[in-house]
């Protein structure tokens, strides 16, 4: 029996999704009393991967996956999950990962548990926690098969080093021109910028910034502290920012190290979709904002003169860093 | 086109969320259910292929008789017809088999999902639909052409997006950007008078034993009181976040 863990990169670097992936298999491995095998697609370097615990590496190259391909993904996943004799497979909550699992699942008739966040509570009868109604809530979630999924939700366990020596071995899987017929012809990606996905600060404005020519000062925060840029759904419904930044219940979810939600009173839909992210700092004129309620800090004050200030104060800190 | 649109029957996503019987049960009183809010954008556009090109649209709920007036309001949307698979839905694999055991009957062309449902999130019904059929399947889905048995299909993705080609069948698993949140559909009237007199098929489900069961629910623990920083002293807050919270 064996742990397997999908290690998953983007243009053959792994993320930080990759390493935690990796850190919670190992963890998973230890209670489980079975051994962590890491399975990497087409990635550069994976000696990273020992950093956090990944004693076994399979590397599969092969020009045929270089783009991401879910079907052919979760093909070569089984037949590594069959090889490695893998009775859990791990795989993490992006937006790959999430398209890739529920096909790993019936590949393998396992029961599929996603957004799990921490280790199981029980290996027998394999009981995981897990976040449901978009995260207002959790579950207890037993998985009956004797195969088993776990998507981990993001930024949930976070990193555990765990050097140890790898052995690293080469598989080619047989791949079929069936796994082949969804096929990308573009891609389209902001460079330079920091993702909402990826981020570990994300700064995020609302109505209360009053019109879309004001997001000036709210980029230049988000400069200054390495974060993406989010918005609330009025302001994307307005048209006043891309859909691609709006995170809610039926936007984006958030699960970063720090949300500055600026100007955003928090609907409970709101709420929910940036439930996850470990602390949050809400700045509005309104004290009765319901988000004061989720927030960890909060200022009751004019966005137009407390962003400017904290923009200056986070340089000053950062000069001094 | 042959359209299935699949429709979870969802707490309005302003809904208050509670359990019961020793937190295991969630609590329905009060609440509120509505089509998953991914399917409504997902079912706008079949109605957009079925206007400008021409399609029929069956939609589909896995579920116990109070599913049916969620199934009504999609009637009245303007969906055909509708199927009831009678049955608790429980777990995402046994949805999957139930939808997939319908669509192997049916012969449809194209199958739309929310790429999740706003209750238990699991997000795994569309991807199992169609690998157990083995149709083609596209997740995250803002944006579908469809040209004889072509289909060309935008995914968000990571810090962008993916166009991608594909043949039908096909299952997608779509989301917000599908159509603009403008362009969505609400019943009128008239539509709702039709919806009374379009069929709405009852089957009984096939046999699978459930891959996963939830055993309880748990609530969040509720947040400490929230430090409250004087707008004049954001310094205060640089220090507390880099010093108490450790974020930066």
């Amino acid at each position: 029996m064996s742990v397997l863990v999908f290690a998953d990169n983007s243009d053959g670097k792994f993320k930080k999704n990759a390493f935690e992936v990796t850190s919670y298999g190992k963890k998973v491995a230890e209670i489980a009393q079975s051994n962590l095998v890491v399975l990497t697609i087409n990635a550069n370097d994976v000696s990273e991967l020992s950093n956090f615990g990944a004693e076994r590496i399979i590397k599969v190259n092969d020009d045929k996956l270089k783009n991401f391909n879910a079907k052919a993904y979760a093909d070569v996943i089984k037949q590594v999950a069959l090889k490695e004799g893998s009775d859990i497979v791990i795989i993490d909550s992006s937006t790959d990962g999430i398209y890739l699992a529920p096909l790993v699942a019936v590949n393998l008739e396992a029961g599929y548990a996603s957004n799990t966040v921490g280790v199981p509570n029980s290996i027998a009868p394999f009981v995981v926690k897990r976040k449901v109604f978009s995260s207002k809530a959790f579950d207890h979630t037993e998985i009956k098969t004797s195969n088993k999924v776990i998507g981990l939700s993001k930024n949930s366990f976070g990193l555990v080093d765990n050097k140890v020596n790898a052995v690293e071995e080469d598989f080619s899987p047989s791949l079929s021109d069936e796994g082949f017929k969804v096929t990308v012809t573009s891609v389209e990606k902001t460079t330079g910028k920091v993702t909402i996905a990826d981020a570990d600060i994300v700064v995020s404005a609302g109505r209360g910034l009053k019109g879309p020519e004001n997001w000036g000062m709210i980029e230049e925060l988000a400069e200054v502290l390495g974060a993406a840029v989010a918005c609330s759904k009025p302001v994307a419904d307005l048209g006043w920012r891309p859909h691609s930044e709006h995170v809610g219940q039926t936007g984006k979810p958030v699960a970063s190290n720090l949300y500055i939600a600026v100007g955003i009173s928090g609907a409970i839909q709101h709420l929910a979709g940036v439930n996850s992210s470990k602390v949050k700092v809400v700045i509005n004129t309104d004290p009765e904002a319901p988000f004061f309620k989720a927030a960890d800090y909060g200022i009751v004050g004019d966005a137009f003169e407390v962003v400017p200030a904290l923009i200056e104060k986070l340089k000053e800190f950062k000069g001094n860093q | 086109m042959k359209i299935l649109v699949c429709i979870s029957h969802v707490p309005d996503t302003t809904s208050k969320i509670n359990f019961t019987e020793n937190n295991t049960k969630f609590d329905i009183n009060g609440v509120q259910f509505v089509i998953n809010p991914h399917d409504e954008f997902v079912l706008t556009r079949a109605m957009w292929f079925k206007e400008k090109q021409g399609a029929s649209i069956t939609v589909i709920n896995v579920g116990n008789v109070s599913t049916e007036p969620t199934l009504r309001k999609a009637l009245a949307i303007g969906a055909d017809d509708a199927i009831r698979v009678n049955a608790e839905a429980t777990d995402g694999f046994y949805v999957a088999k139930q939808l997939a055991e319908v669509i192997k009957n049916g012969g449809y062309d194209l199958i739309m999902a929310g790429k999740e449902s706003m209750d238990y999130n699991g997000g795994m019904v569309p991807g199992m639909t169609a690998s157990i059929l083995d149709f083609n399947f596209v997740n995250a889905c803002i944006g579908i052409e469809v040209e004889g048995n072509k289909a060309t299909v935008t995914r968000d993705i990571d810090g962008g997006k993916e166009i991608l080609n594909t043949e039908l069948p096909l299952v997608i698993g779509g989301q917000k950007g599908l159509v603009e949140d403008k362009d969505l559909r609400i019943p009128n009237m008239r539509g709702i008078m039709m919806a009374r007199k379009k069929p709405l098929n009852v089957v009984e489900p096939i046999d699978f034993d459930p891959t996963t069961v939830i055993t309880d629910f748990e609530k969040p623990t509720p947040k400490s009181n929230c430090k409250i920083i004087d707008a004049d002293k954001v310094e205060e807050l640089v220090d507390l976040l880099h010093n108490e919270a450790k974020v930066i």
